[in-house]
């Protein structure tokens, strides 16, 4: 596979053509997102690769704006014939909408912060090199006496936004994903790692610390329900905080549907609670721009406590009399925008050092079906998996089986006691962030299942 | 499409290669939606691709693209070799498959209205009246309303010689309203949570679930639903409404039942299930009220599970998966099949595109009605709480345990409503659960629900099932632990 998939110098071309179809249709105003994704994924389980994939898609996405209208048209296919018939439709469909009052003159170009995330080897990796490394991986498990399940993924992805006031901005991006899971009989472990790069982590060190949480965790023990000591390692923290960003959004705010309507500017959190949206950060990953064209700024979502920012498109920033901030989604779109890129501050107690100051207390590796109970009290229910731990006197003492937790996010982040140093994390309920260790008091475990 | 999906398959057969088979998927939505009065989504999306299948050396290979040049196809094809070689270095053994006869075969699905020959207009202008009928409702502040259709063709072909082309058209729609006062949100939906309903049908759907008819009432619920008492914590008698036993059959007996799932193939995403092998005409799933099937089949209903072929080419299929309580059988793949000692698949393998690969999911997996009136099933204990509409989901990774919150709830004594309840939730263990079901409504109440956005796999793949459903009633169920202490 090529290793530039949709240059920006195609991209140039692609939108003279939506430019004159649209011309000739009496447009002035249009947009194009461009998207472009080459990945393969190795997926092993029972010791064996069972399914491996690749796939390349690119798409252009058009909108046309015209008396306060506006609509999408998105095609996968680039010849002239479908770009001007994929501008036909956008047109037709926003001729059929009713005007927007809120809807604003396509962005003006300004300045985008370039972040460099492409990683030539991560985007010419070969079935081959997944293959080997999934090989090595399982052969790990293997020898513990245990079963291995997981993925290995590579890929590079293309996002471009070009409009006819001007703004051209393009990315480039290679991602990197290994996880696995070792099962023994009665126990599992699981760890997993995401990076631009696939140099940055060890498969073979994830499958050394998958079975030996396999191990660590083998006859777990049922213990009561209730409120506990917990610490929850980066992955855990990452999928059960990452519930909570979609409301630091100024429309969801503005809808009283985010649990930060009447809470902006109050304390809510406790003082050693600070959170960044920081597309620039050195273990982050994602585009610098938004779904209008806007660069991301770097936000104080909270500090010291106090919810401070939002992340605001160009709409609700009018209405509210303040600067976008470049989180906003492509339009036409009902939730506004979004922080993509979080980064919760990190303290410097170790996860040894959070085990060895607890008496009795529960270690939980990863979360899961985590959804939300109370939209205001961001009260989420879920369950632990994949090594859950008791603590007892300052050590690891034995398995435990797996809980279901009702936890309010408000009153978590209240009870935190110690914090590790951020690492970028990676789970399967919330997009990666940046994210430490926590060791939470009175977290409410309120069932025990069967496993 | 056809001569496409044929020079694919050619492409594929190289050496080595015991097996193929090509997917040709063009694919069009259209989507459609209000907040507050103005615009919402207003798009459509169109996509065409083709995804390769091969077994080579004894192992799967998958490679998909947008390019449908002769290079761009021939390149996709090695590269699907490629990747079922680099398949083998891990290999415990062959892959093999369930004999399957060729099928030659051109099935559409019913669709009375086709939904984009229908103006935008129309449909943006019902969406716009209802919206402005939600913000009636004094306390209401924020009204959502959206429209979504989905038409594909899929032209697939394999190296049995199976040619199989079939469209499928799916329409889906419904409404929000929401309502924040002091320290909570309280939201209505209509017909169901998750955009409303969802089938394999046309525009007709549109008009048999009357939006606006219902906008009143549920808006009016979502401010009355302050005023409500919290839901009390305790075991009570509970009677769930359709849509929630649609969602409670999906999670604890549609996806245990994935014969992939049970066998690791998901271990390390989605996860396992309780119900091993050895449980197969042993376990006591059910009460003798519990029946449950998956199928397939266009006489089933128009579900977002129906079709006329997998996507490994094997027919639409009805199977029993709990009889009288006692659980008598999985879905199915070619590859999995053998495991039950099954001689062929029973046809759920699917994907969401031409990218993805097909994976065992569910069809329309349903739970068949009983013989009671829903008097019968209200008026049938004394005292219950009654739960409709979902509002949150979780089940762990076994399928074991679960908890579901409702956006309403209704304390009933005698058979009638007595006071509304707000926040209510209920948990359990799914064989337990089950095996307390005291009672379910006959075929008079019983509606093919669609739940549009079941995730599986990894890339994950996210696709619409389906899951006939009628009110029932449970004994001595867990409701409230969700807010307790």
């Amino acid at each position: 596979m090529p290793v530039e998939i949709l240059s920006q110098s195609q991209c140039h071309e692609y939108f003279d053509s939506i430019q004159q179809a649209a011309k000739a249709l009496g447009v002035s105003d249009v947009e194009a997102l461009f998207g472009a994704h080459f990945g393969a994924l190795t997926r092993f389980a029972n010791n064996t690769i069972h399914q491996n994939v690749a796939e390349q898609d690119r798409w252009i996405s058009i909108r046309v704006a015209l008396d306060h209208r506006t609509a999408r048209a998105t095609t996968n296919r680039f010849d002239s014939d479908s770009i001007r018939a994929a501008v036909e439709q956008a047109l037709a469909l926003a001729r059929s909408a009713a005007a927007n009052p809120d809807l604003l003159p396509l962005t003006e170009p300004s300045v985008i912060s370039e972040t460099k995330r492409f990683d030539a080897p991560t985007a010419a990796a070969t079935p081959e090199h997944r293959g080997r490394a999934v090989t090595e991986a399982i052969r790990i498990v293997e020898s513990a006496g245990q079963t291995a399940a997981g993925i290995y993924s590579t890929g590079q992805s293309i996002e471009a936004l070009f409009n006819s006031r001007g703004v051209a901005a393009w990315h480039a991006e290679t991602m990197a994903q290994f996880s696995i899971t070792a099962m023994a009989d009665d126990s599992s472990g699981w760890a997993k790692a995401s990076a631009v790069s696939r140099e940055s982590f060890d498969p073979l060190a994830l499958a050394r610390s998958a079975a030996e949480k396999a191990r660590l965790s083998h006859d777990p023990q049922e213990i009561a329900p209730g409120r506990y000591t917990v610490i929850l390692e980066p992955a855990a923290v990452l999928d059960l905080v990452g519930q909570i960003f979609g409301d630091f959004s100024a429309t969801a705010v503005a809808d009283s549907r985010s649990f930060l309507t009447d809470r902006l500017g109050k304390k809510l959190f406790g003082d050693n609670i600070q959170i960044l949206d920081d597309v620039a950060h050195p273990l982050q990953a994602g585009v610098p721009f938004d779904g209008e064209g806007v660069g991301r700024r770097k936000l104080t979502l909270v500090e010291a406590g106090v919810p401070r920012d939002l992340a605001y498109a160009r709409s609700s920033a009018q209405r509210a009399g303040v600067e976008p901030t470049g989180h906003g989604f492509p339009l036409p779109n009902e939730v506004g925008e979004a922080p993509l890129n979080i980064v919760i501050a990190g303290g410097s107690t170790s996860l040894d050092e959070m085990i060895a100051s607890t008496d009795r207390g529960v270690l939980v590796t990863r979360l899961w079906y985590i959804r939300e109970v109370d939209p205001y009290e961001k009260i989420m229910t879920g369950m632990t998996r994949d090594g859950t731990f008791l603590i007892e006197n300052g050590r690891v003492t034995r398995g435990l089986r797996n809980f279901r937790f009702n936890q309010g996010i408000i009153e978590l982040l209240n009870n935190v006691e110690a914090l590790s140093p951020s690492v970028r994390a990676s789970g399967e309920e919330a997009f990666d962030m940046v994210v430490p260790a926590m060791k939470v008091r009175g977290f409410n475990f309120t069932e025990v299942t069967r496993f | 499409m056809k001569q496409l999906a044929l020079e694919a398959l050619d492409s594929a057969q190289r050496p080595g290669v015991t097996y193929a088979d090509v997917r040709v998927i063009e694919s069009r939505d259209r989507e459609l939606g209000t907040k507050n009065g103005k615009p919402g989504q207003v798009s459509s999306d169109e996509s065409v691709g083709i995804g390769i299948r091969v077994l080579a050396d004894g192992c799967w290979g998958f490679a998909a693209t947008d390019d449908l040049t002769h290079a761009g196809v021939e390149s996709a094809a090695a590269l699907a070799v490629d990747i079922a070689r680099s398949s083998a270095l891990a290999k415990k053994h062959d892959v093999t498959l369930a004999p399957e006869a060729k099928h030659e075969a051109t099935w559409v699905s019913p669709c009375q209205i086709d939904p984009f020959t229908v103006s935008v207009e129309e449909q943006l202008s019902l969406l716009t009246a209802v919206d402005k009928e939600l913000r009636r409702a004094s306390g209401v502040t924020l009204a959502q309303t959206s429209m979504i259709f989905h038409r594909s063709r899929q032209v697939f072909v394999s190296s049995i010689g199976s040619v199989i082309d079939q469209t499928r058209t799916t329409s889906g729609a419904g409404f929000e309203a929401y309502s924040f006062k002091g320290d909570q949100i309280q939201k209505r939906s209509y017909p169901n949570s998750f955009g409303g309903q969802h089938q394999l049908k046309g525009y007709e759907l549109i008009h048999e679930i009357d939006l606006l008819q219902h906008a009143p009432r549920v808006a009016e619920e979502a401010v009355w639903l302050h005023s409500a008492d919290q839901c009390p914590e305790g075991r009570f008698d509970l009677i769930l409404d359709g849509s929630q036993i649609g969602l409670q059959v999906h999670e604890s007996i549609g996806h245990p039942i994935e014969l992939d799932r049970v066998l690791g193939s998901e271990a390390n995403y989605a996860g396992m299930s309780f119900l091993t092998l050895d449980k197969l005409n042993h376990l006591r799933y059910g009460s003798d009220l519990v029946n449950a099937v998956c199928d397939a089949r266009i006489e089933h209903g128009p579900g977002m599970g129906t079709f006329a072929y997998d996507d490994e080419g094997v027919p639409a299929q009805s199977n029993d998966i709990i009889r009288n309580g006692q659980f008598v059988g999985y879905m199915t793949s070619r590859e999995t099949a053998s495991a039950i000692g099954a001689t062929r698949s029973n046809g759920t393998m699917r994907a969401t595109s031409w990218a993805r690969l097909p994976l065992i999911r569910m069809t329309n997996v349903s739970l068949l009605p009983g013989e009671q009136t829903l008097d019968e099933v209200f008026a049938g204990v004394s005292h219950a709480i009654y739960m409709e509409t979902n509002r949150s989901w979780s089940i762990d990774d076994k399928r074991y345990n679960f908890q579901f919150g409702c956006e309403i709830g209704w304390e009933i004594k005698d058979g009638k409503r007595i006071r509304m309840l707000k926040n209510p939730t209920y948990s359990g263990i799914t064989t337990e659960f089950w095996n307390s079901c005291s009672a379910i409504a006959n075929r008079d109440h019983w509606v093919l629900w669609g739940v549009p956005n079941c995730g599986k796999g990894q890339p994950e793949q996210v696709i619409g099932t389906g899951h006939g459903a009628s009110p029932a009633r449970f004994h001595n169920i867990k409701v409230g632990a969700a807010y307790a202490g």
